[in-house]
């Protein structure tokens, strides 16, 4: 599903963000990235978003060559992945309903379907009962389960998660962390940046550590 | 691809998802991710409407802000279209003196009153004639002997020296130097007329003036025109500031720039078409004004002279102008702003 060939990322400043990455992630796969601040957690997501472009090497996202996408053609395929994060980037001046609507509305669908969508997601995250609140009056694990509800309403194959358990407390973090098992069950292809080692080791998945730009490792946590 | 279809028809009625669809579907091709053509373009057709509608609503909500805007937009309008009509005005008071613009032919002496008669006639048929006087020389010479203050003289002539004279009125069309100048020499050219006299440089000068007036006014409106273009665009470019985030994370979940773009070139079109609404509300206004005070003054010259305002099509275009105007103007500040705003 995602693959790195020799990929390095270099910004204006000078730092090497990434140096020369390989990784593959099959899929169906559920990832976890961890590192410290600065390792390239972020960097590495941002290109599997087209948020950056790679300064060299290839990224390859469902065997499409990302690099050879124009930037006209990047919203299209934005459509196809969902992105929860740390921040949620909730919209405080509309209700949840709507905040999970977008990118349904975006990709133009019917305001029937976008209806039933939007509702069979936000009771996956069991938020149903709030879809009229607006989200500035939900508890940071419910701001969250929005984000994640409107990651996944338009039913992506793949879904990037940055940090979305850093500010919460252990208890919710597992919550949050069911729900991306949950979808990661039904095929979900799911990377998730988080430095929350003993949570890592408690979900018992592949984790990619990264150090410096390059991964220093790649495999179950001991 | 990645993704996976809404698929036909997933649930039974009433069904809720509650669980997650099986693995098995989620294979398909994610060309089936995407909306189906139809659906997309109803949902297009009704995305522009409801955002047509919201942008209106959010103006609205903010209603001093955003009258502000209208009422720059309005008074910026309101100035070239009031200068406009000013001209317009003037221009019919100037056509109405133009036709006391007449030409004076003065017949060969001693010509016989039926040739002269029949010189009128044939002047008559000139399309570009409206109306022959003809002012006998004993005519001439009364009214010679009641104004100039000569009557005594004039009763010691012996003679009558004063010729016949043909008062021509030119027909509308041909108030304008060129057909006035025409005319003329098609009237030299008759047998028995001595000479044509026709005050030419004051039709002249009054053409040019208008002409002239009529290019300020145009500059003048382009001027003020650009001016409404910043206006917009600097509010659209603070629109688009306020809301920034929501910006970027249409932009995350997959919004193309059309989608982006289009509140703001609604917003624009709203700010536009208000303000020439309100322009045409101040035009009417000002005329409403001045219009009695008009009234009187022509009543005095003994005019039936009345101010004339904007035409119901005037005000239409007036107004489209000005919601072109915005789009224009909004479209300016899209163009350079919403680029910038990129998710990072």
């Amino acid at each position: 599903m995602i693959r790195f060939d020799a990929v390095s990322k270099r910004y204006p400043g000078g730092q090497d963000a990434l140096a020369r990455v390989d990784l593959d992630v099959a899929k169906g796969e559920m990832v976890f990235l961890t590192g410290h601040s600065g390792a390239g957690k972020s960097t590495l997501m941002k290109l599997i978003m087209l948020m950056e472009r790679p300064t060299a090497g290839q990224v390859f996202v469902d065997n499409r060559n990302l690099n050879r996408l124009s930037s006209r053609h990047i919203p299209f395929f934005r459509r196809n992945v969902g992105v929860v994060f740390q921040n949620h980037q909730l919209l405080f001046d509309r209700s949840v309903f709507d905040n999970v609507a977008l990118p349904l509305q975006v990709a133009g669908y019917q305001a029937n379907e976008v209806g039933r969508r939007v509702r069979a997601a936000l009771d996956k995250v069991s938020l149903l009962h709030k879809e009229r609140h607006n989200p500035i009056t939900l508890s940071g694990g419910e701001q969250q389960r929005v984000g994640i509800a409107r990651a996944v309403v338009n039913k992506p194959a793949l879904l990037l998660a940055d940090e979305p358990t850093g500010n919460l407390d252990p208890e919710l973090s597992a919550d949050i962390m069911r729900l991306f098992r949950q979808f990661n069950e039904v095929g979900v292809t799911i990377m998730i940046a988080s430095h929350d080692i003993d949570l890592l080791r408690r979900m018992n998945k592949r984790v990619l550590g990264l150090d410096g730009g390059r991964i220093v490792h790649d495999g179950v946590l001991p | 691809m990645i993704g996976r279809k809404p698929a036909a028809r997933p649930n039974k009625k009433g069904a809720k998802s509650t669980k997650p669809a099986p693995a098995k579907t989620r294979s398909q091709g994610a060309s089936q991710s995407r909306a189906r053509l139809g659906d997309k373009l109803d949902a297009w057709q009704a995305h522009h409407s409801t955002t047509a509608i919201e942008s209106l609503l959010r103006l609205l909500g903010t209603p001093l802000q955003s009258l502000l805007t209208w009422l720059v937009v309005a008074i910026a309008i309101a100035l070239p279209a009031a200068l406009y009509v000013a001209l317009n005005n003037v221009q019919n008071i100037g056509y109405s003196w133009q036709d006391s613009s007449q030409i004076s032919v003065f017949v060969e002496k001693g010509a016989r009153e039926n040739a002269v008669r029949e010189l009128s006639e044939r002047l008559l048929e000139d399309d570009a004639v409206n109306a022959v006087d003809y002012i006998t020389p004993d005519a001439a010479l009364a009214e010679f002997r009641a104004h100039s203050g000569l009557g005594r003289v004039v009763d010691d002539l012996d003679d009558n020296p004063l010729p016949a004279v043909l008062l021509v009125q030119p027909a509308e069309q041909a108030v304008n130097p060129q057909a006035l100048e025409a005319l003329r020499t098609r009237i030299a050219d008759q047998a028995l007329v001595a000479e044509v006299r026709l005050d030419m440089q004051w039709v002249e000068r009054l053409h040019q003036i208008m002409q002239l007036a009529g290019r300020g006014v145009l500059a003048f409106g382009l001027l003020l025109a650009m001016g409404v273009l910043l206006v917009i665009g600097n509010t659209i470019r603070l629109a688009i500031e306020n809301r920034r985030d929501e910006i970027l994370v249409v932009k995350l979940v997959g919004g193309t720039d059309a989608f982006v773009r289009r509140p703001f070139l609604y917003t624009g079109l709203w700010y536009g078409i208000g303000g020439g609404l309100l322009a045409v509300m101040l035009v009417a206004i000002g005329l409403w004004w001045l219009s009695s005070p008009v009234a009187h003054l022509a009543d005095l010259y003994q005019s039936d002279f009345r101010l004339r305002g904007l035409g119901w099509i005037d005000s239409l275009q007036l107004v489209l102008l000005a919601g072109l105007l915005g789009l224009l103007g909004a479209w300016l500040a899209v163009a350079r702003h919403l680029s910038q705003i990129e998710p990072r």
